[in-house]
Order: C-alpha cells, then structure tokens, then sequence
C-alpha cells in the first residue's frame, strides 16, 4: 500500500470513528446496572419546550408542570375528585362577609435546605406578587382582587379580598421560599437555576440542560413522606413519533399526548400499557355573532346573518358530533354539548332531551325557512339583504382535527344551504384575524380547570377588546347580559351546591345561544412501560391523567412494579457492537485492498 | 439547499485593468469583497427587523391564550416587550441595541438572545459540520469514481442511489432511520439512541461523555449526510467529465503514467473548483438545512430553536437567529470569493 492515504481511507477512517461510540451503551450500561440496584428512576419524555424555572414566570404546561413539583401549594385539587384540599393550609375558614380568609399553615413542612416553611413564605409569594409587575406574569389573575395578605403569626395567613371570591380554594401559585427570593433583585430576569433548587414539594430539581433533560430527586423530607421512586428524569424529544419509539425501546417509562393512531400501534405492545383518561379539553366550532369592542361598537366584518341565533342554532342542528368523534378522533373522545368537559363531574351540563340540538338536517333547513333565508337558485340560502350564506371557516394548521372536521362541517351545511369557505392558516394567524373580528366560523378548544371560574370568564362582555382594539381575551365576543350576572353570582357562591346550580344555568344559556357549539371532549391519551411501573396515580381516580395533571399525584403516586430493573437501556450486547466494528473494519480493508490493486492499473487495463 | 448563488467571480473581473500584477490588485480585490460583505451583512440586520414585523400574530396575545389574564396584565406584557412603542422607536433601539451587540432578551424565555443563541450553537455545529465533511469526501469519492468510469454500472448505481436519498424528504428518511437503527427491525437490533445529544444517566468525566456525544451523533449525522452528499457527488462527476476531453490528460497517459496518478495528479485538481466553490457556499446555509435533521432526532440546535420562536412569533429570538444564519451565509460566501481568487491560477493571472 502507498503510505499516501487516498480519501477512501479517510472516509473509512471516518465512518469507523463514528461507529466506534456504538461501544458506549455497553459501557453505559455496566454503570446504570451497578446504580439501578438502589434507585429506581421513571423516565418521562417531554415534547415541549420549558420556558422558565421561575415560577412566576414560566406558563408553559411542560415547566407548570416541573413547578407543581418542585413547590408546594397553599392547597390543591384532590386526586380523587379534583376537590380542594389543603397542601401547605391544613384547614381555612371565612369570615361572615365573605371577604377574610384565614388559612391555618402546617407546621411540618420544610424547605429542602432544612429551613422550616411558614406563613411568612406564603405571605412573601403573594405580596411579591402584588408588589411587582413582572411576578404577575404567570398567575396574576389569581391575586387581582385580594386587599392584602399578612402573616399573623408563623402557621396563621390572612388574606383579605376586596370582593368576595369562591376561587380562593384554587389559587394556583406555587409558594416559593423567602429566604432566597428575597434576595432576587430583578424578577423577569431571574432564571432560578441554582441547582438544587431550594422547595418544598415532592421532588427536588438537581440538574437542568436546556432541551436535553431534566433530572429531579425524590424529596426525601416531603411532608406527605417520600415518593416510591428514587429519581425523575424528563427527557426532551421534539416530535411525538420519537418520544414513542423511545417508549418502545425502554429509554423512556412514560408519554403523554399520543395521537389515536400511535395508541392503537401501542396496544398490543407487550410491556407497555395504554391510559386513555378523560381529557381536560374542549373542541368547539365559534361563530362570529357580532363582534364588538367593551363598549360595544362593532368591529371586524363578520356576516350579519351570524347574529342572528336562529341560523346558529340551525348550525348546531346540522353537526352530527357523533360521527365527528367517530372519525376525526377515532372513537378516542365523547360527542360534546354542555361547555365543562364530563371529566369535572360537579360542574359538566348535559342537555335534556328536549333542549339537546341532535342531529336533524331538516329540522335545521326547517328553522331556516321560517326564520326568513330563502333557498337561491344555486343551493345557497340569502338573507333579507340578499347577501348568500356563505361563510369562512378557520382552522388552525397545526391541529390535524380542523382539517378533518372542517370538511364535515363544509358538507353538512351545504345540506342546509349554507356555503362554507374552509381556510387552514398558521394558529398566530388565526389568532389574529378572530382576535380582529374578521371571521365567520372558527374552531378553537381550550383546557379546562377544575374551577371552571377562568373558562366562564372569557364568554363574559367585559373580555372584548378595549377601544384601540388590544387587550381582548374573550373567546370568540360572545355578550349576553344575564350570561354576565349568573358570572358574577356563581363568584360570589360560597355555597358549592348553589354554585354548581349557577355553572349549570349559565351553560344552559350559553348552549342555547349557540354563539360557540362544542364538539366534542378529546381524551387524553398516555402511554408507560407496564413491565417497570405497575400503577401511577391518575387524577381524578378512576379514569384520569397521569400527566399535565392540576397537581403531582401522577409522579408522585408511581409505584415500581415488582423486580423491575432500573436501566431501561436499548440493551445491545457489546459483543454485538464489537462485531459491527469487525465488519466496518473488514470491509474498509477490503475495499483498501481493492481500490489500491486499481490504482495499479495503467490506462492499458481500463481500455 | 439547491437554491446555491454562483460565484460572484467571472474572470474577466478579476483581470487587473490597470495591467498592474500582485500586490494592488490584491488588496483592491479583497477590499471590495470585504466591503460587499459589510454592505450585505447591514442589508440583513435593516431587514431581520421588518421581515419578522409582517408576521402574523401577536406575542402578548399568543403568551396569555389559555390563561386568565386582565386586560391591565396584557397591557403591562406589551410595555415589558416595548411594543407599545410606535414602530420607529422599536427599530431604533433595536438597530442600537445590535451595535452593541445586544441582541435583547427573548419575550419566552424572559433570557438575553445571545444566551440561547451561545448554548444552541455548538450542538448544530458538531452536526452540520461533521455532516458536511462527511458528505463531501463521499460526494468527491464516489463523483470521481463515477466520472471516470461513466456509464458504468458503478456509476449508474452511485448516481441512481445519491438522486434519490436527495429527493427524499429529511424527515421521513430521519423516521425510517430512525426505526432502523435506534428501534430495531428484525434482526437489525437497536444500537443508537432515538433523540437527544447526551444521556442523564452517562458517568461523569470527559471520555464517557465524549462517547456519549459521539453515540448520540450517529444517527443525525448519517440521515444528513445522506441528504446533502449526492450534491458535492454531481458536481464533481460532471466536472471531472469537463476535464476529462482535455488534451493535456492525453497527454499524461501518453507519458505512461498510472490511471491512478492521471486522475489524482492532473484531472481532480481541475475539476475540484466548482466543487469547492460549492462546498462553501454551503456551508453557510448548512446550519438551516440542519433544521429537519434536528427536529426528527430531538438534537437541541438552533434550527429548532428559530422553528419553535416562529409560532409566537418572538421577535427578539427571530432577529437574533436570523442575524447569526444570515450571517454565516455573508460570510461563507466572502470566504468562496476570496478562495476563489487563491485556487484558480487563471483568475490570479494577468
């Protein structure tokens, strides 16, 4: 052989370099082996991005997600049935007016440096909050109408509303301790990630590499006592596919936000076991029915004829939720009506027989002849002004389902002389031209939670934009006046049985009106190695999520199943690996071989 | 990525007119090319403000969907990002904020850009970079190969198999990999990790994290490499083919030299222009075509990073990752020029 190297030796050289590292899993795994002996550790792949650690600012689901965690509440939603229950508060009461809450604070409870947690804590986090602008970020709705909050004493808060708030029980603020906050100069810039992170919940953030992974420690100190695994490791994958994959070969003990389609692949898969809970969310289909400013002048160019609520209400006759669920959610999911998913059991409406819009194309074609929009000669109905019924229908293109049930809706108002222009558009674009008023129909969805305070709210008058167009969070300019008093009763509910009443009344309207038609409730779908982890606790039980739950039972609930190893790796043997190499090596000898017999070839040999 | 610039260089540019030789034309012409470069790179600081303005959608609106916010609470997000501001005293902070080199703080991150940009960096260099050198002495190997033996079964084979793993979408090639290698397919068992650049569990010290780096690279780096090789492949072939009519390869053969030293010694250096003109116009947009590679195998780049702060849109993080794409490009293309000048006697000659 020449002793110049051509640039096939380097190639080779090169792809054997690259091979080579196939030795490390054999390494790797020696070590994890020798640890998973005394640790058990649950891995979990996240999809989304973690936009903070400070919890005042994060509002991701993925880093709400690490805080529920890392920090302990004031109190918390059960796992059973989503009722309040006392986490750092052992027990509360209200004064006669509605206006004075005292929360009596554990005294068993520590933060993970040893330093005791106290009402001076909770008091801190929340003036904080009151205090300054930038800690408002992520959870300001729930302090905008508290007077003040002081600690009385060590174990005793007070906190006193300006007007009564049947919230109070679910304010969802992770308490942070003041020994280390009150340090913090700038809030907004805060990043939080002096590891370990000092908190109180169950487990204790120890390390963080930004889109790599997150690894946590069980607290060992936690005041509920220590969870059943030793470590939790979330590991970032950036498409849903992967994250399975990972699933299949162990690398990861738990996914979440799997599709129909990958849970059916994963169902017969033996050592993994499927969770398919009630999901948190609603889809609905939204009209435009006269979109407005808070003072009412109208803005966008939504049609007229939407305004009208007998043509909504012939919309909602002409969608057959049924087969919507059927095929756009592979029966993953329950036809939808009252606006509260069933998952919330107190506060879910569901229609009598008589109120309930079933599916009936004549009876909706019926309503619209009567209501005045005759048929016009080309299958399309017009109103007074002559103006056919044709609408646009938004969809978002990075929800597969508006594509799906775009076009179902598309040829069941057609049916009932309503023209449907379907347009798929980027979601911030979406956003924007409904946040504007200029739309006709749109689909949108949104996660409930279990005080279905915040999802109310944004139907309410007082969520349509300001007079310069900015500042709207309704969802899609629904304003009815007596909708506004049944709000702001149930706020002022203390009563949970009257309250429920008033949830139920306002749904009643709201359905009735027809301004925004839900669809349906798309179930949550998990997925996790059954061979290592027999059982998590789902939240509400049974029936829940494990995951992206309003709290930490599913994390801290998961219980090993019996001799499960701890290193989930992608078991290669080395040995195998080594024969890789062997056949690289070989071959690139070979191909060496050849390539220099070639290059004693003149040009005689060639022709 | 076949969307490649020709180099600005036509020969008759490069000819002195003063008829002067060396050193003043040299200097003249790198001034030039250095100057265009300036100009460019100021181009695409003005325009990574304006081109990003026109988007859809609203930051604070796309921040506070889905949470109960008051309309105080909007207001406030709107003064922390400055886009109550009018639209002129945006620009000028941001144009000043640039100078400085102060790319702003990102509104999701709440942290300074050039932070994110630092940590992301790295990982898509390790990847578009061993990728592209791979790609190109596989893409310079088998074009000669091909070229020399055109017409061939091997070069029938070669160029059959490159056009079609370039035609095919990254991302589907990224998955099939992806099952291959990380999951297993019959007897094939999975030898690679299916996502990330290290693992939580690797041992401390710089060897095993090395190896782990290297284990998690394999994957990407193939699926890439793959993709972009047939393109140095192409050129290559049909340049060699250009040389290979030429009289001064008769010649060579003529003299009794070696097939082997004809091809290395007098036709490949001749035919590796375009190649490397090419080679390095790549290398700017590399980082980009990194993008889907990324994406498939959760590899934490900068591509991910300016394809997730595009659904805010996060203006300051948009800017701030344009600025540093675009720039790569400038300056890849300065360097192709400048090479240009150095590779090719005829363009040195006067």
């Amino acid at each position: 052989m020449r002793v110049r190297s051509g640039v096939m030796a380097a190639a080779v050289g090169m792809i054997a370099a690259v091979t080579a590292p196939a030795v490390a899993p054999g390494v790797a795994g020696a070590e994890t082996a020798e640890t998973a002996e005394s640790s058990t550790v649950l891995r979990v792949a996240v999809t989304q991005n973690i936009d903070s650690l400070n919890p005042f600012i994060a509002i991701f689901a993925s880093s709400t997600e690490l805080m529920r965690l890392m920090y302990e509440f004031v109190t918390l939603p059960s796992a059973e049935d989503q009722s309040p229950i006392g986490g750092l508060a052992e027990s509360w009461e209200t004064s006669d007016d509605d206006l004075t809450w005292t929360f009596t604070i554990r005294d068993d409870v520590q933060w993970s440096d040893q330093e005791p947690v106290t009402a001076d804590d909770v008091a801190f986090t929340y003036n904080l909050m009151l205090e300054d602008e930038a800690a408002r970020t992520a959870n300001g709705n729930f302090v905008s109408s508290f007077e003040s909050v002081v600690a009385e004493d060590e174990d005793t808060l007070v906190i006193t509303t300006r007007t009564p708030q049947a919230t109070m029980l679910a304010l969802d603020i992770p308490i942070v301790p003041e020994h280390i906050w009150s340090e913090v100069d700038d809030i907004a810039s805060f990043t939080n990630d002096t590891m370990p992170v000092v908190g109180s919940g169950p487990f204790i953030l120890t390390e963080y590499r930004a889109e790599q992974f997150i690894r946590m420690e069980a607290n060992p100190d936690y005041f509920r006592g220590p969870a059943q695994i030793d470590e939790l490791q979330f590991l970032f994958y950036r498409n849903s596919d992967a994250a399975v994959q990972a699933l299949r070969t162990g690398e990861v003990d738990l996914v979440n936000r799997l599709t129909p389609a990958q849970v059916d692949a994963l169902r017969d898969v033996e050592g993994i076991a499927v969770n398919e809970a009630q999901g948190r969310r609603f889809y609905e289909l939204a009209t435009n029915p006269g979109a407005a400013t808070r003072d009412g002048t109208p803005i966008g160019d939504g049609h007229p004829a939407l305004e009208d609520v007998r043509v909504r209400q012939a919309i909602n006759q002409a969608i057959d939720r049924d087969v919507l669920v059927d095929r756009v959610l592979g029966g993953y999911g329950e036809p939808g009506a009252g606006y509260i998913p069933p998952v919330f059991e107190d506060y879910h409406w569901t229609p009598s027989d008589e109120q309930r819009w079933d599916f009936d194309l004549d009876a909706a074609n019926e309503l619209l002849d009567e209501a005045g929009y005759p048929m016009g000669d080309d299958g399309v109905r017009v109103d007074g002004d002559d103006r056919p019924l044709s609408f646009r229908l938004y969809g978002r293109s990075d929800r597969a389902f508006d594509t799906q049930a775009g076009e179902f809706v598309r040829n069941w108002l057609g049916e009932i002389g309503i023209e449907v222009d379907l347009q798929i558009m980027a979601g911030t674009r979406l956003n924007e031209l409904t946040g504007d008023g200029v739309y006709d129909l749109a689909f949108s969805g949104w996660a409930v939670n279990p005080d279905p305070d915040y999802v109310l709210g944004i139907q309410t008058c007082g969520q349509r934009p300001g007079a310069d167009g900015t500042g709207g969070t309704t969802d899609a300019f629904f304003c009815d006046e007596e909708f506004d008093e049944l709000y702001a009763a149930q706020l002022a509910e203390f009563d949970p049985e009257a309250r429920r009443q008033l949830v139920a009344d306002m749904q009643e309207l709201f359905y009735e009106q027809s301004s925004s038609m839900t669809l349906f409730y798309e179930n949550a779908l998990e997925a996790y190695r059954s061979d290592r982890f027999a059982s998590f606790q789902v939240q509400p039980d049974p029936g829940g999520v494990i995951r992206e739950q309003n709290g930490y039972w599913g994390y801290y609930g998961a219980q090993p199943a019996d001799g499960a190893a701890g290193g989930g790796e992608g078991g290669v043997s080395t040995g195998m690996v080594l024969a890789g190499i062997g056949a690289v090596v070989v071959l690139g000898g070979g191909a060496a071989v050849l390539i220099a017999r070639r290059r004693r070839a003149t040009a005689d040999d060639r022709e | 990525m076949s969307d490649v610039l020709a180099p600005s260089e036509s020969l008759g540019d490069a000819q002195d007119s003063e008829g002067r030789s060396g050193g003043g034309g040299l200097v003249r012409y790198v001034a030039s090319k250095i100057a265009g470069a300036i100009t460019s790179l100021v181009l695409v600081i003005l325009l990574g403000f304006f081109l990003f303005r026109v988007l859809p959608g609203d930051p604070v609106q796309t921040m506070t969907r889905g949470r109960a916010v008051s309309p105080e609470q909007i207001a406030e997000l709107r003064e922390r990002f400055g886009l109550d501001l009018p639209l002129w005293q945006q620009f000028l902070d941001y144009l000043f904020g640039v100078l400085r080199g102060d790319l702003g703080v990102s509104y999701f991150y709440s942290r300074p850009v050039s932070d994110l940009i630092a940590e992301r960096f790295w990982p898509t260099v390790l990847l578009a970079g061993s990728a592209t050198i791979l790609a190109v002495l596989l893409g310079i190997w088998l074009g000669t190969r091909s070229a020399w033996r055109h017409g061939s079964r091997f070069d029938k084979t070669a160029t059959g198999v490159a056009l079609t793993l370039w035609s095919v979408p990254t991302f589907w090639l990224g998955l099939i990999v992806l099952m291959v290698f990380a999951v297993g397919v019959g007897p094939i068992p999975g030898m690679f990790p299916t996502g990330g650049i290290t693992s939580p569990d690797t041992p401390p010290g710089v060897i095993p994290y090395v190896l782990d780096v290297a284990h998690h690279l394999v994957l990407p780096c193939i699926t890439m490499v793959a993709v972009i090789f047939a393109q140095y492949q192409m050129v290559m072939r049909s340049s060699l083919l250009e040389e290979m009519g030429a009289d001064y390869l008769t010649t060579a053969r003529a003299k009794g030299l070696r097939d082997d030293l004809v091809r290395r010694r007098h036709a490949v250096p001749n035919a590796m222009l375009p190649t490397v003109t090419l080679i390095f116009l790549h290398l700017g947009l590399v980082v980009s075509g990194a993008i889907m590679v990324e994406t498939v195998f959760s590899w934490p780049g900068l591509g991910l990073l300016t394809y997730q702060a595009l659904d805010v849109p996060d203006l300051p993080l948009l800017q701030g990752t344009f600025i540093v794409l675009a720039g790569a490009v400038v300056a890849m293309n300065l360097v192709a020029d400048l090479l240009y000048r150095f590779l090719d006697p005829r363009v040195r000659a006067s």
